[in-house]
């Protein structure tokens, strides 16, 4: 062949094999492998499955194998909650899991957390891909496999997983895990979830999977290495420890259970447990309304700035095929750490599913499996292997919030539903993370357990609960600070207290959070961050006329010790964060309200820091809540009494919470009236309000509109500019930088005045 | 045949339009968007979330930044019910929330038969974490 007068030579078939097999044996790297981490369908059946599920199971045995295994992910569930070291441990942000032997997650225990076991899929299958057959490493019985590099497929590099092969007479049956939120990994900031990395090799551990375990004991060197590198040796050893344990014993079980059925009954109830579960899911989406549903949300920070970066969610129907659309989200942000990895995403949006929609199903990877999913390249939820994800959850939060809303939209209609459509559940990552020196001398680095406080959103057919649990599993629960402050050189001196008026009004209001206010003693050096954002636009929204959470930001008051003002002044101290702020009782102290993302830096002892953990959002419109449920939110001092005669239009005794019915009609009656008075149609709105861009000042990223094929991208203290989706993702100058400049310039056009 | 689609919007199937749950007056053709039946005002979101610290002390008050956050209330026209709310950026367009394909909705209402106005909803206790250790 002869192309531009160059001679150019066709490949054989058997060349063309050469160099294919040169280059399979002479990777340079086995990096994350887009074949794994772009596919969250089922494995195709192996040769074993296949001949299994052909054969004639009993299904009663295969329903005492289930009952068998769940039993065992039970079992070691509760081992690694009573053992383990990580604070996360100890409130149950930990899984459990079996696998098939190609990888396909097929089953948790009643309380792991689904997205962490779901997400282990991406690392299983790539030790199955790569190390099996490779003559360095080798998968063998006794191995057992450790990572957290969220690259390979994880939430972020703060979980560890240790996975292990199961062996049966030669053959490997199955693969089994076990995952905990450790915290600290020797990332930039302690505490595991760095809000200042700019760049990957700020996140601290990278582990892709590798071999920890040999002969089923941990090895001392490789072990060494890990403690070496993060603040928190001794969290390190023992939750690797606490982690092994629990899989040998899951292996123990699952072996057992092969014993008494045989292994086809295992192999076979793992595969039948996912295709009857992929199989469920297809017939519950062929029983949806063909349709489509959709909802806008916005992020209004990424931990060092206000951006305002949209996150849209598009639900599509048609038949048996449902698609979760994406596209139109903010560019990635290639030097903030709020970017997300696409196949951990995925992951968390099939976790929505499980609960908030479906809560029947099994938990297992299938229940995602028959939808599809389109996002753009390059973008806050499908962002490169170079953009930092460290504080991925503030994407990956809203992908637990989203679906219940647009689901909730098609479903509602349907005679048959499996849960209660509800409001957004809060959905930020509120919460104190810490590190520094303990007063046992101890250099340590985690985050509080007050993340898994977040309020639910209202119901159509009861109010939110309140501090329920977090947005990504209600098994979870908010931590003993007992035992924090056993170890701890943080003292907690509101805990877990509601935070009055901060709710999500509705005719069924959202549950609350709670605020606390924390301080250091016996310590020089320890310090606190935060990762949340919602300061500016609310995280939590309503649905069918619910008003959303408000916007939380968090306060500090600096240069005091509250300690002294206890010992000297204690009627300068309110067990309240807004008297506190407000009235400024605590003298020469420096009072400050911020946005909720705030960088670590240190506290020193008696100084106070204040954050909110949020309201679900609000169900239906606030002039159908039920008087009396009004008078009780008053009794039980959730609000203020002018907030219930301003919102809810109630008129009642603040003192005896009775409701003036008659009154609080005639003001209902009024108000609906002026509704209409007040409001314009539809058409006439949007002809007089809606712009072409966002108003010039904007931080705006994403598309505007429904023209999801441009993306607007305005950097702080950067001229506005547009890309293509998915073309490219955005850098931003330092905040620090700015700040300078403007000051400079304050500077410069002093000195022309003087 | 009706369906009901949200806690205050139902599509007349027979009629083909968007109807109010709350005082039943017809609102839009049930192929286009509802919200072009209703009437909508765009609410200061700090007349609804309150500014809890003192905004003369401070920038972050509980509040939403009205740069930051447009509060759409949309209205029934008959009855003042606000039947939806949209939490969107000023200027933004609204959202076009529920699309549905009438058609397959007609043989799907069909085909279940009567629909309860409150249909049975599961509500099984589970079981959660436990401080036990």
């Amino acid at each position: 062949m002869t192309m531009n007068n160059t001679e150019v030579h066709t490949l054989s078939d058997e060349e063309q094999g050469l160099i294919d097999q040169f280059l399979i044996d002479n990777q340079l790297f086995y990096g994350p492998d887009p074949d794994i981490m772009r596919n969250h369908g089922l494995a195709p059946r192996s040769d074993a499955e296949e001949s299994i599920l052909s054969s004639d199971l009993d299904l009663q045995k295969v329903n005492m194998v289930r009952g068998r295994l769940t039993a065992a992910l039970d079992e070691t569930h509760t081992m690694v909650e009573q053992m383990g070291v990580a604070p996360g441990a100890k409130w149950g942000d930990l899984v459990t899991a079996i696998f098939t032997a190609n990888g396909d997650m097929a089953q948790t225990g009643t309380f792991g957390i689904v997205v962490f076991a779901s997400v282990c899929q991406y690392p299983v299958k790539f030790i199955k891909k790569y190390w099996v057959d490779e003559d360095t490493v080798g998968v063998r019985d006794g191995d057992a496999f450790i990572h957290n590099d969220s690259r390979y497929g994880n939430i972020h590099n703060t979980d560890q997983s240790l996975m292990m092969p199961v062996f049966w007479e030669g053959q490997l049956v199955c693969w089994v895990s076990s995952t905990i939120h450790e915290g600290e990994n020797g990332a930039i900031e302690p505490g595991g979830m760095p809000s200042i990395a700019e760049t990957k090799y700020d996140e601290g551990l990278k582990m892709s999977p590798f071999k920890i375990v040999e002969n089923f004991k941990l090895r001392r060197d490789i072990v060494t290495f890990l403690q070496n590198s993060v603040r928190d040796p001794k969290l390190q050893l023992a939750d690797m420890k606490v982690k092994l344990h629990s899989i040998l014993r899951l292996r123990e079980r699952v072996l057992a259970v092969i014993e008494e059925f045989g292994v086809d009954y295992l192999q076979g109830t793992l595969r039948k447990s996912l295709e009857d579960t992929e199989t469920e899911v297809r017939r519950r989406i062929e029983e949806m309304p063909n349709g489509i549903s959709r909802v806008n949300t916005f992020i209004d920070g990424d931990l060092r700035e206000d951006v305002l970066a949209k996150m849209p969610m598009e639900i599509r129907v048609k038949d048996s095929r449902m698609i979760w659309n994406l596209k139109g989200t903010s560019p990635e942000f290639t030097n903030r750490s709020i970017n997300v990895v696409m196949g951990s995403l995925k992951t968390c949006l099939l976790t929505s599913l499980i609960l908030y929609v479906w809560p029947d199903l099994p938990k297992n990877q299938a229940v995602f499996s028959a939808v599809e999913v389109e996002m753009d390249e390059n973008s806050l939820v499908n962002a490169s292997d170079e953009a930092p994800n460290a504080m991925s959850l503030l994407p990956i939060f809203r992908c637990f919030s989203m679906p219940p809303m647009t689901m909730g939209k098609l479903n509602y209609c349907m005679p048959n539903r499996y849960t209660a459509i509800n409001a957004n559940t809060y959905s930020q990552p509120a919460t104190l993370v810490y590190g520094g020196l303990t007063q046992h001398g101890e250099v340590t680095g985690n985050f509080c357990a007050d993340i898994n406080g977040n309020g639910t959103g209202g119901r159509e057919n009861k109010d939110g609960e309140h501090s329920l649990s977090p947005v990504f599993g209600y098994m979870a629960d908010t931590g003993e600070m007992e035992l924090a402050e056993e170890e701890l050189p943080y003292i907690r001196l509101v805990a877990q207290k509601l935070a009055k008026d901060r709710v999500g009004f509705g005719k069924f209001r959202g549950g609350m959070g709670y605020e606390q206010i924390a301080t250091v003693k016996n310590s020089t050096e320890f310090g606190f961050m935060t990762g949340q954002c919602g300061s500016k636009h609310p995280s939590a929204y309503g649905l069918f006329g619910g008003y959303a959470c408000p916007a939380y930001p968090m306060a500090r008051i600096k240069n005091i010790n509250i300690f002294e003002t206890f010992k000297n002044n204690p009627e300068q101290f309110d067990f309240d964060m807004i008297t506190l702020m407000n009235e400024r009782k605590i003298t020469d102290g420096d009072y400050y309200v911020q946005d909720a993302g705030m960088n670590f830096e240190l506290c020193n002892e008696g100084e106070i820091y204040m954050i909110c953990q949020g309201s679900g959002g609000g169900y239906g419109d606030v002039l159908d809540r039920d008087p009396k449920l009004v008078a009780k939110d008053l009794e039980e001092e959730l609000i203020s009494p002018d907030l219930a005669e301003d919102i809810y239009k109630v008129i009642c005794d603040p003192n005896k919470f009775i409701v003036d019915e008659a009154a609080t009609e005639q003001a209902r009656k009024a108000e609906r009236k002026a509704r209409i008075q007040r409001g314009i149609p539809y058409d006439e709105f949007v002809a007089q309000w809606v712009t072409p861009e966002p108003a010039e000042d904007l931080p705006y990223m994403g598309s505007w509109g429904d023209d999801h094929s441009t993306l607007i991208v305005s950097p702080p203290g950067e001229k506005r500019y547009s890309i293509p989706a998915g073309s490219a993702g955005v850098m931003f100058s330092n905040p620090k930088d700015r700040r300078i400049a403007e000051l400079e310039a304050e500077l410069a056009a002093l000195k022309n005045i003087t | 045949m009706k369906a009901n689609i949200t806690e205050y919007l139902r599509v007349n199937l027979d009629t083909e339009q968007w109807e109010c749950r709350s005082c039943n007056n017809e609102l839009a053709p049930a192929r286009g968007n509802y919200k072009r039946g209703l009437l909508v005002y765009d609410r200061d979101p700090r007349e609804i979330h309150k500014p809890l610290v003192d905004p003369k002390l401070y920038d972050y008050t509980f509040s939403p930044d009205p740069a930051y956050t447009a509060l759409l209330e949309y209205y029934c026209p008959h009855c003042g019910t606000m039947i939806e709310t949209e939490y969107t950026v000023p200027g933004h367009p609204p959202v076009h929330d529920i699309e549905l394909d009438i058609d397959d909705l007609k043989k799907k209402v069909h085909a279940w038969g009567d629909i309860p106005d409150t249909p049975e909803i599961p509500d099984t206790p589970i079981e959660r974490h436990v401080h036990n250790h």
